[in-house]
């Protein structure tokens, strides 16, 4: 059987079983359900997006609730999700037992979908008419079994039953005997009820039947209903769903209605918990269910594996190691490795055995997406942590044999962010690649000949100002000149596909991957190293010349509004409401600021982006996927804010300054304490728009007749690289890349914080302001603060000015690199603008009139002008 | 079996070329738009192609001719926009019916002028993918929107449908399709004019690839635009318009290889210079096609926009004795 969503999805024999994401269904969830009832469809998006991304290859889709107009949620809904290429790639199942609510859905999906379900409850002249209206459509679709008499509770009703629909859909509806599913009832267990001891039994011997008797039928269900007795307690019954899969996949049973993200392991349940739930869907004893309630009650609370028991420390020490790996447990692991050093006889089989496959297994977790960044980079401590352990027994001969290849990993010339990079090298340690690790700031003859004097199979770059995306290109062109030829991994937040594909892939012979996240980085080398790499490359090559050539018909097709036209449409700003000077112009320094007074001004949702774990905080840390990851980190990451409070560890210093100015043009206009002019360029937008619509640059804001601007720069940089290397010393990578999160959310929150003060204080323009955390972080506020580097001015070179004006050198010791990123990391500068009308926009891409118009105002070559806005330019 | 379907077996079938560039080439002018029918017309009937199947029928049966004289074995009428909906526009919702009519008519009384017995000729009623889409939001900010409802979709294309089938077509073409939400429609509508006007006919469907993405406007890949549609049994599936014969060849390669229908293609001449204009000479584009046919992966051939009687004529010399591509079972 074939199904389509914007790709398409083959079952058949040699498919393995079939995950059919649950969430998207008001009877099964509570917050989809309520999501709906408010009408905030977009939220309810992303628990379509958690399925698919948590594994789903269909998503199931049901509004049947009593309150809900089905039919307008279900094409509303669907409607969304024809708008969400990386949710509507998958088909979808149209789930409900009203037939207008199918029909409805039907008239919504381009692609080959399933109608979940039609049954004979009313007779078989419906059933026949529905069957028939699917195949018009196009659909596959599922037949419960349901007859005039009721639903089939036992062996022969649902083998009866099936037998007759599908009997009637091939030869008098002529529908095509693969895109029938059966849906045979799955019904609890264990319910206490004798009539239900079976259930399991029935439906597994039900579904062997059906596969062997009605040729190419499939056989599917909703099998979370199994274990509706335990409801509330989520370990049990993803125990028993798991299970139940099992042995329903082995009778035939083609897919199934799931929760992806829940599912473990049916080989990682606890041994006697499994018994016990097979003893209850076998009925293999009469105290089966009584049974499983008593043990039941030991394994309550959390989902998955999360209960404080230490049990595990009784298992053999192999099983032990690799309990601590996957649970990133580092308590015992110096213990366990002596235990095994002791047993195997020498530290490399220690190393080559036990840790090693238990490496392996947490790598095929995170490769399978069921283990989060946040565990995996815990288990690397362990690992590193076993590792330093067994190192001083090594005899001089000995050598880490890192079988799957070795990786230079660098962040490139004039660039210092490193978290990312950190994070994808741990990922590969995880998963038994050696890598080197080059730093930051790595000048690129360097890269090369490291690459070559450590032999390495694939270079990794990694770079987060945009500067950094040309030293990439440059990197792969000397690759190519000097004759280096091996794959080339591209990350980091500036970068991205379309860069890689339309700029490196060119200049370069070799592979070259954009590698976005951590957990994409393993399949990635994996594929390259492996035996099908030719293939691999050759793929990815034709990929990104399709994408290069799109790129280019599109950018071709992007219309500008002239320079000279867009600055007569400028942003037209009614200056009688400029806010008032502050009352005194100059520099002022704030050091040593207290850090507790920046905790409440954390934005957190891009500190769990930098984990990779997505969603917007609070809401996140009870997302069904990773909430419960998402819980760990926050509560790791509290407590070293504990400590970076209490100990100091960090130094926050800022300084800031008012200066007089006014609008020039398209430059701003400032006046340092001796009356010395000095220019701020801008940039202006150049897009198309309606009419109407401004065309905006940041000097709109300023008015010609005479103005303020401020200018600030913080750091909670300075402090930080003692600690890291304290962690690294003991090999503890996951601190040491809290600690750089950390830092940067408390420069983002110093940031935050100062221009509240700016705002209420030392200019003063909006002394009552009264606003929660939330408006501050939405924005709420009178005034801006862009910085340079992004989208509102995205030229870096601003920020030779706004140091030398402020002396931020001197004032509060951060530094500019070559390519202008600010060093220590944990820094952010910007401006302020005071008028009430002032606000963010993106300047997006600009036309060859304002390149050059800009590089005689900034008097520097064409060429160079070019490089340093080369993301703005078509 | 229909005899189109014996004679695919044995030959590759040649589809005739562009419509609306051989128009152009008339100058056309608004009074010959309006014809004697329209003089008082409220709205301007100018670029309204199809019109010309009342107003000026002789340019259009001079058209058809052309491209049977060039050896086409299938027409193509002169009704793209032939529906309620793209006639809106000129507010001729009301002649819908008269302009298929007409369309078919005419394309029919050509063809059976050029046909044998040793080479028939078939005419197709075209029917095309309308300016609205099911599946794409017209307001960025409203992505849940949808400018028409599939049922308003799907009666304006069965309006369009009985009245071709009524004119006598051999075969409906469901052709440059972007969305497959809307041809599902429009095969929705074919299906109930079937059984509306009591008769059937083979059935082509033509999807477009919009750029070199590979998929279509609404976000398919080809295989799923292919599995989207193929639960009709189809007699050909294939892709037209949007790319150049070169460009289109590794789409229809993994349709040749997955569809159990036949296998249509009629690219544009070429990829549209600076100025839009496509001028692929027929000799360069029959050497893109000439690759099709080494390849075996077609069965039925013609253009799509730039297109001239002189491409199809190239188009049926160098097929000419050439085997087709054989269905998989």
């Amino acid at each position: 059987m074939n199904l389509s969503g914007l790709e398409p999805l083959k079952i058949g024999p040699e498919t393995n079983f079939v995950n059919i994401g649950e969430r998207t269904n008001v009877t099964g969830s509570r917050k989809f359900l309520r999501l709906i009832r408010e009408g905030l469809y977009e939220e309810a998006l992303d628990i379509a997006r958690d399925q698919v991304e948590g594994g789903a290859q269909i998503i199931d889709v049901n509004m049947d609730e009593g309150m809900l107009d089905g039919s307008f949620a279900m094409s509303t809904f669907l409607n969304f999700i024809a708008s969400e290429p990386d949710i509507s790639r998958v088909p979808i199942m149209i789930d409900s037992s009203k037939w207008e609510i199918i029909i409805a859905g039907l008239k919504c999906v381009q692609g080959k979908s399933i109608v979940n379900s039609i049954s004979l409850k009313s007779g078989e002249k419906e059933f026949l008419e529905q069957a028939k209206l699917i195949r018009q459509f196009g659909a596959a679709v599922i037949v419960m079994a349901f007859d005039e008499e009721g639903q089939a509770d036992n062996y022969i009703r649902r083998i009866q039953i099936c037998e007759r629909a599908y009997k009637l859909l091939v030869n008098n509806a002529n529908f095509p005997p693969e895109e029938i599913i059966f849906d045979p009832n799955i019904f609890p267990v264990a319910t206490g009820m004798d009539e239900h001891r079976k259930n399991a039994i029935d439906f597994f011997e039900a579904t062997k039947w059906i596969k062997k008797n009605l040729p190419q039928a499939k056989v599917s269900g909703g099998v979370s209903n199994v274990s509706f007795s335990f409801r509330g307690n989520d370990q049990v019954r993803e125990a028993m769903h798991s299970c139940f899969l099992y042995h329903a996949i082995k009778n035939g049973m083609d897919m199934g209605i799931v929760n992806p993200s829940q599912l473990i392991v049916y080989d990682k349940i606890d041994t006697n918990l499994r018994n016990h739930i097979e003893d209850v869907l076998f009925d293999r004893r009469e105290d089966a269910t009584e049974r499983l309630l008593t043990l039941a009650d030991s394994f309550s609370g959390g989902s998955s594996k999360r209960k404080k028991d230490e049990s595990w420390r009784k298992m053999p020490i192999t099983d032990r190691i690799e309990y601590s790996l996957v649970n990133g447990v580092d308590a015992h692991i110096e213990l366990d490795a002596e235990e095994a050093r002791l047993e195997l006889g020498a530290p490399l089989s220690v190393i080559e055995g036990p840790l090693m496959s238990g490496m392996n297994v947490v790598g095929d977790l995170f490769g399978s997406g069921k283990m989060f960044l946040p565990q995996v980079v815990k288990s690397a401590r362990v690992m590193k942590k076993a590792v330093a352990y067994l190192e001083p027994f090594f005899d001089s001969e000995d050598e880490v044999s890192r079988k799957n290849g070795k990786i230079l990993m660098a962040t490139v010339k004039g660039d210092v962010h490193d978290i990312g990079k950190n994070i994808v090298s741990v990922v590969l340690q995880c998963n038994n690649y050696d890598v080197v690790d080059l730093g930051v700031m790595v000048p690129p003859q360097k890269i090369l000949d490291l690459s070559i004097e450590h032999n390495v199979d694939i270079i990794g770059l990694s770079g987060l100002i945009t500067p950094s995306l040309d030293e990439m290109v440059f990197l792969a062109s000397e690759m190519k000149r000097q004759g280096i030829s091996k794959p080339l991994l591209i990350g980091g937040a500036t970068t991205s596909r379309a860069h890689t594909a339309v700029k490196i892939q060119p200049v370069i012979d070799t592979p070259v991957i954009h590698v976005n996240d951590a957990s994409r980085s393993v399949p990635v080398v994996q594929k390259l190293l492996g035996t099908d790499s030719v293939n691999f490359s050759e793929e990815i090559r034709s990929d990104y010349l399709k994408l290069a050539t799109q790129y280019a018909s599109r950018t071709s097709k992007k219309s500008f509004q002239p320079l000279e036209e867009a600055r007569k449409d400028r942003f037209k700003l009614d200056f009688s409401k400029k806010p008032l000077p502050p009352k005194a112009f100059g520099v002022f320094t704030l050091n040593d600021f207290p850090l507790e007074n920046l905790r409440s001004s954390i934005d957190w949702t891009p500190f769990f982006m930098a984990w990779d774990l997505h969603g917007r905080y609070p809401r996140i840390l009870k997302d069904e996927v990773v909430g419960e990851q998402a819980n760990n980190l926050w509560n790791d990451a509290q407590k070293m804010l504990d400590l970076i409070i209490q100990e100091n560890w960090l130094k926050a210093d800022a300084v800031y300054g008012f200066f007089e100015a006014r609008q020039l043009g398209d430059d701003i206009e400032v006046l340092d304490k001796d009356k010395n002019a000095h220019k701020f360029l801008t940039l202006r937008q150049q897009t198309k728009k309606k009419s109407g619509l401004p065309y905006m640059a940041l000097s709109d804001f300023i008015d010609p007749s005479g103005d303020t601007i401020g200018l600030f720069a913080v750091s909670t940089g300075h402090g930080i690289d003692e600690k890291i290397k304290e962690f690294e010393s003991v090999q503890d990578d996951y601190s040491a890349i809290m600690l750089k999160s950390l830092a940067d959310r408390l420069a983002e929150a110093f940031a935050e914080h100062l221009h509240f003060l700016v705002r209420t204080k030392f200019w003063g323009y909006a002394e009552n302001e009264k606003l929660s955390n939330e408006e501050l972080i939405a924005e709420a506020y009178q005034g801006i603060r862009p910085a340079p580097g992004y989208p509102s001015c995205p030229d870096h070179l601003e920020k030779d000015l706004l140091f030398k004006l402020l002396n931020v050198e001197k004032n509060i010791k951060v530094t500019l690199t070559e390519h202008k990123a600010m060093f220590p990391t944990a820094a952010v500068c910007g401006y302020y603008f005071g008028h009430p009308d002032s606000r963010y926009f993106g300047l997006s891409k600009i036309d060859k009139d304002q390149l050059m118009d800009y590089s005689s105002r900034r008097a520097i070559a064409l060429d160079e002008a070019s490089r340093w806005l080369s993301p703005l330019l078509g | 079996m229909s005899q189109i379907n014996t004679i695919a077996k044995e030959r590759i079938l040649i589809l005739d070329g562009a419509m609306g560039s051989l128009i152009q080439d008339y100058k056309l002018e608004e009074k010959d738009f309006r014809g004697s029918n329209f003089t008082e017309w409220d709205s301007p009937l100018k670029g309204n192609n199809d019109i010309l199947n009342i107003t000026r029928p002789d340019i259009i049966e001079e058209i058809h001719a052309k491209y049977l004289m060039a050896g086409a074995d299938i027409i193509e009428t002169n009704t793209f926009s032939s529906q309620s909906i793209s006639m809106a526009d000129y507010s001729l919702e009301e002649y819908v019916k008269e302009i298929n009519l007409s369309g078919a008519r005419l394309a029919r009384k050509v063809a059976d002028k050029f046909s044998s017995k040793e080479k028939p000729r078939f005419v197709a009623g075209a029917v095309g993918p309308t300016n609205r889409t099911l599946s794409l939001s017209p307001d960025v900010n409203r992505p849940e929107y949808r400018s028409i409802s599939f049922d308003e979709l799907a009666g304006a294309y069965q309006e369009q449908v009985e009245a071709l089938i009524l004119g006598g077509v051999d075969i409906l073409i469901i052709e440059t399709i972007f969305d497959t939400l809307n041809a599902k429609a429009a095969l929705i509508a074919v299906q109930n004019a079937f059984s509306n006007v009591g008769k059937e006919v083979p059935i082509m469907v033509s999807g477009t690839i919009t750029d070199a993405s590979g998929r279509t406007l609404s976000g398919q890949t080809t295989e799923a635009f292919l599995i989207s549609l193929s639960h009709m049994p189809l007699l050909s599936i294939g892709l037209n318009c949007a790319l150049g014969a070169k460009e289109l060849r590794p789409y229809l390669q993994t349709l040749s290889a997955k569809a159990p229908f036949l296998i249509s293609a009629y690219p544009n001449a070429g990829l549209p210079n600076a100025f839009g204009e496509y001028e692929q000479t027929p000799e360069d584009m029959a050497r893109d096609i000439e690759e099709y046919i080494d390849l075996g992966i077609i069965n039925i051939i013609g253009g799509c926009c730039g297109t001239t009687p002189d491409h199809i004529k190239a188009f049926a010399k160098l097929s000419n004795g050439r085997l087709p591509r054989k269905i998989k079972e």
